[in-house]
């Protein structure tokens, strides 16, 4: 069934939209990269940029949503033409998903061992209860859960905010997936144990060997975490390639202007340069570019043609970008670092 | 009988949810590891009354399962000799027209009416709940379709569609059962609808949907489970009515046929003036029984309805 010659998730341009009372919101237009096994793949951009819905389209579970564009391929199988039931066989099982909130995607009247062994259970049916809670037991010690065996016992509103996520976490690799899905898997928590559930992420990645799909606003924990990186725009992929490289040498405007909105240690907070305006209208995207009426490299031909993602730079890496005067950019040092 | 429906406020999910997790915490580390269900049945007990009520049915529950054993007669040896002999050594409560002995009778028909008020609040619940749940789950027409359907079911008088489905099937325990769930199954369904409608939204279905659950699958471990509560009160103040509905009908002669006893085809006999002014054993018996039990059945549903919502104690 695996398709060796492929990566493990090719998504290719890929276009959602949602039909609403204003007009069809084109929510993602055309997003298109992959996922190799084992790989940490960072997603950022602002916020409506199309990374949720980039993920859940990867499931096929985007509410109220239409798939009006591309293919998702998982394994070398389109997931846009599998039967219902293959698909659900697929989703828990072999792509798991980490979500912001743990506090609401835990249901808060069922024991957070038995949601576990749900989860188990829902995908082997032969499996005993037993064994499945054997099983659940030894996943909340894997996330570094105290007391594992009682934790299995309580409710979502006994545990802290970290103890929730982490337990989130053991829910999502007991199948043994081959592709994580995390959006934003810690804004929702508190600053201090943020840094305990980036590390428990790695930690489970390394133990599953399942390739990540982290979505985040920041580039730091990219930084800290993924192999590659990839940046969307209005609905689409701006830039992608390795993190260093990404971040060392961006060839994109809109990636500059991430990297110099970062607070840094060895700047002032003065130097900080949020990029100025504020993301178009998905209901109306400018033509071209959608990124013209921000850049300020922007001239003539971004206003009518549409940059296409193209390889850049020379590294062994593939660097890719959509943006027709990349290589200005390269004239330009970047200061940025990791 | 005028209305078989028990009425009911929309339930209130998310309420409940905060309620779990609010009392929880204020009750202490020691406690906190208490299950919804097991807060329920506490609170539930602290209810003198419903736990009354509770002991009072219980203790016609064995009545009637002991019949042959506390009963010194058969309740359906017709004696011609002994028409309406009022209470007495042999026969406790009297004899009825057919010189049966009514005691016997009573226990004879509780097992009947306990019988049908539970099969009936069985059917209409557990087909209230899987239309409700399919009605909300699927939405679109599906949920117009089926709640459309309710609306008709509840606009017609049940009585009259009783009496109308008994008298073309012929009146039998099954029919009696089969026509109370056929008019009482709405209130189970809109109120799972509702929970439905509001647990679809909730995050932790989404993400039941992310980790590969089947709507058969949502169903059954997220929905019914929070509706479960109350439904289990709609259940019981739907067993009270189904009672109340196989008396109404078997006195009407459409219920349970004699010589087979049921409270209501008891009263049967109590049709004349004369028997209702000089021979009380007749008569006074069942009527007692049916009283008796369907407000301690009621006693009970309202008990379990503040136990399983407590915001909503006080309401009626
Ligand atoms: N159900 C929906 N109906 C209409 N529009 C939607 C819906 N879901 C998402 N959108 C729109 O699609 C766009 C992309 O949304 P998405 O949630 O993918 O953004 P995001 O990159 O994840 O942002 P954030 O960082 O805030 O999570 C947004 O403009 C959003 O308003
Ligand atoms: S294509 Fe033009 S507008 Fe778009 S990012 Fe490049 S320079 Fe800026
Ligand atoms: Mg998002």
């Amino acid at each position: 069934m695996d398709d060796n010659t492929e990566p493990l998730l090719v998504i290719d341009d890929l276009a959602v939209e949602f039909r609403t009372d204003e007009g069809v919101v084109k929510a993602v237009d055309g997003a298109a990269f992959t996922i190799d096994r084992g790989e940490i793949v960072g997603v950022v951009g602002e916020s409506g940029s199309g990374k949720s819905v980039t993920a859940m389209s990867i499931l096929g579970l985007v509410k109220s949503g239409r798939r009006v564009r591309g293919a998702i391929r998982f394994r070398g199988r389109d997931l846009g033409t599998l039967p219902a039931k293959e698909l659900r066989s697929i989703r828990g099982a072999e792509i798991a998903m980490i979500f912001q909130d743990p506090m609401t995607a835990l249901n808060p009247v069922v024991t957070i061992g038995r949601q576990i062994v749900e989860a188990l259970r829902l995908h082997d049916k032969r499996l005993s209860k037993a064994a499945a809670r054997d099983r659940a037991i030894e996943l909340l010690a894997l996330v570094g859960m105290p007391d594992a065996a009682a934790r299995f016992k309580q409710f979502p509103h006994e545990f802290s905010g970290g103890m929730r996520q982490r337990a989130m976490i053991a829910m999502a690799i007991a199948n043994g997936p081959s592709l994580l899905i995390a959006d934003e898997p810690t804004t929702a928590l508190d600053v201090t144990i943020q840094a305990q559930v980036l590390d428990l992420l790695k930690v489970a990645q390394q133990e599953t060997q399942a390739a990540t799909l982290l979505i985040t606003h920041d580039l730091g924990v990219v930084a800290e975490l993924a192999d590659r990186v990839v940046v969307m725009y209005a609905g689409r992929v701006v830039e992608q390639g390795d993190v260093t490289t990404v971040f060392t040498a961006p060839r994109h405007p809109y990636t500059v202007g991430l990297l110099e909105s970062l607070p840094r240690l060895d700047r002032d907070v003065d130097e900080l340069h949020p990029i100025p305006g504020s993301p178009p209208s998905l209901l109306a995207p400018p033509p071209g570019c959608p990124f013209h009426p921000r850049c300020p490299l922007a001239r003539d031909r971004c206003r009518t043609e549409r940059p296409e993602l193209r390889v850049v730079g020379n590294g062994t890496a593939v660097h890719r970008t959509a943006c027709h005067f990349a290589e200005e950019l390269a004239a330009v040092p970047t200061e940025v670092t990791r | 009988m005028s209305d078989l429906r028990p009425s009911l406020d929309t339930p209130d999910v998310a309420a409940a949810e905060e309620v779990v997790a609010a009392e929880a915490t204020a009750t202490g580390v020691r406690t906190q590891r208490r299950s919804p269900a097991a807060m329920a049945v506490r609170r539930f007990k602290r209810n003198k009354v419903a736990v009354a009520g509770g002991v009072f049915l219980l203790i016609i529950l064995v009545l009637a399962l002991f019949a042959p054993l506390i009963a010194q007669q058969s309740p359906t040896a017709v004696d011609l000799g002994q028409i309406r002999r009022p209470p007495s050594g042999e026969h406790w409560l009297g004899t009825d027209a057919s010189g049966r002995d009514v005691f016997a009778r009573l226990l004879y028909a509780a097992r009947v009416s306990l019988l049908v008020g539970v099969f009936a609040a069985l059917v209409s619940v557990l087909l209230g709940t899987v239309i409700g749940a399919v009605a909300g789950l699927f939405g679109g027409w599906v949920d117009t379709l089926l709640m459309r359907t309710a609306d008709m079911v509840l606009s017609f008088p049940p009585i009259v569609v009783i009496i109308v489905l008994a008298g073309l099937l012929g009146p039998s325990i099954p029919i009696l059962i089969i026509a109370i769930a056929a008019t009482t199954w709405p209130t189970p369904a809109r109120l799972v609808r509702g929970v439905t409608l509001t647990v679809r939204e909730r995050e932790y279905l989404h993400a039941a949907r992310v980790a590969g659950a089947s709507r058969g699958w949502l169903l059954r471990k997220h929905i019914v489970p929070a509706a479960m509560g109350q439904i289990v009160v709609v259940g019981t103040l739907l067993v009270a009515q189904a009672i109340l509905a196989e008396a109404v009908l078997s006195f009407l002669g459409l219920g349970v046929q004699p010589p087979q006893a049921s409270w209501g085809n008891m009263l049967n006999d109590a049709q004349s003036l004369t028997v209702i002014q000089s021979m009380p054993w007749l008569w006074l018996p069942p009527g007692l029984a049916i009283a008796a039990t369907v407000l301690a059945v009621n006693f009970v549903g309202d008990g379990l309805r503040d136990a399983v919502d407590p915001r909503q104690s006080g309401r009626s």
